[in-house]
């Protein structure tokens, strides 16, 4: 069953905060493998000019999922099977390294969904401030769903991305 | 900020230390509870391939995190890297033995932007497939 297109546009505010936490960055670090010490040790971040230890590029994948449950990918009416869904593109811009202790908050928008061959691509963009309103990064997110398309043939799906 | 390299040392095709990173679906199954993301083709195998892939495939986004350390370990800060994005362009299929899949990336100054950035170009392999495209970063150097 095809995206609704519908959604295109529609903007969401999540109403909850998320506080980044050093141990929050911990876990993400050590799930990525990483032993960077500007991820755990607060006296290597300091001598970085980061005022406490710093996120990872990718940390802020961590938002999408917190604030899930209020955006498009939870209302029902969208029409996506998220078995079908794999990660088409991603893109950060950061305006600063995210830290611990801020307190962020995200406004997350449908910039754009549009058929690609049998599949359905869905862009999304997430815009993250801190809730004092400092810039601290955008997000933009492209899903693919897989042979869902009006044009796909029923039960036919190949050609997925990762 | 303070990127270890200077941008002045930089030239475009500077190569930045290559990298290769196992992944197992134990990795799978931590980075699911660090982002949150428990989408089912990243630990199921019988879902996986019931919805047409090859087997439980790694996030995405797990992907792109090990390709940016080649990145973040070079620029000596992480908080130089001041855009980061990908295109997935193959899955990284993780079958369930003792190996998994060996992801090699490598790195090259693509570009020398204003302001003491440069674009990085990654290149990112699973075998022969190249499991991302349109990789790149753009660091703030010193």
């Amino acid at each position: 069953m095809p995206i609704n297109r519908d959604f295109i546009g529609r903007e969401y505010v999540a109403t909850e905060t998320y506080e980044v936490s050093r141990e929050l960055i911990r876990r993400f670090a050590d799930a990525i493998g990483d032993p960077n010490p500007a991820y755990r040790d607060i006296e290597a971040a300091k001598a970085l000019g980061h005022p406490d230890v710093i996120a990872p590029p990718t940390f802020l994948t961590v938002l999408g999922f917190r604030f899930g449950g209020t955006g498009p990918m939870s209302d029902p009416s969208l029409g996506l099977n998220y078995s079908l869904v794999v990660h088409g593109e991603q893109r950060f811009v950061h305006h600063r390294p995210v830290r611990a202790g801020d307190v962020l908050k995200i406004v997350s928008s449908v910039a754009d969904i549009r058929d690609a061959g049998k599949n359905e691509l869905m862009t999304t963009k997430m815009q993250i401030t801190t809730t004092e309103g400092e810039a601290v990064a955008d997000a933009y997110s492209t899903i693919v769903s897989r042979g869902t398309a009006a044009a796909a043939q029923e039960g036919a799906q190949e050609g997925a991305n990762a | 900020m303070t990127a270890t390299v200077k941008y002045d040392e930089v030239e475009v095709g500077t190569t930045l230390p290559a990298q290769t990173f196992q992944v197992q679906r134990a990795n799978l199954i931590q980075y699911c509870g660090a982002s949150g993301d428990f989408n089912i083709i990243h630990w199921n195998e019988r879902v996986a391939k019931s919805v047409g892939l090859p087997n439980v495939i790694a996030h995405g986004m797990f992907t792109m995190a090990e390709a940016g350390r080649v990145v973040t370990d070079w620029a000596g800060d992480p908080g130089a890297v001041v855009e980061y994005g990908v295109r997935f362009s193959s899955p990284v299929v993780v079958a369930d033995d003792d190996k998994g899949a060996t992801l090699e990336v490598s790195g090259t100054v693509a570009e020398k932007l204003d302001g003491n950035r440069v674009a990085v170009d990654l290149d990112a392999r699973v075998g022969d497939a190249k499991v991302l495209a349109k990789a790149r970063a753009v660091v703030q150097l010193a």
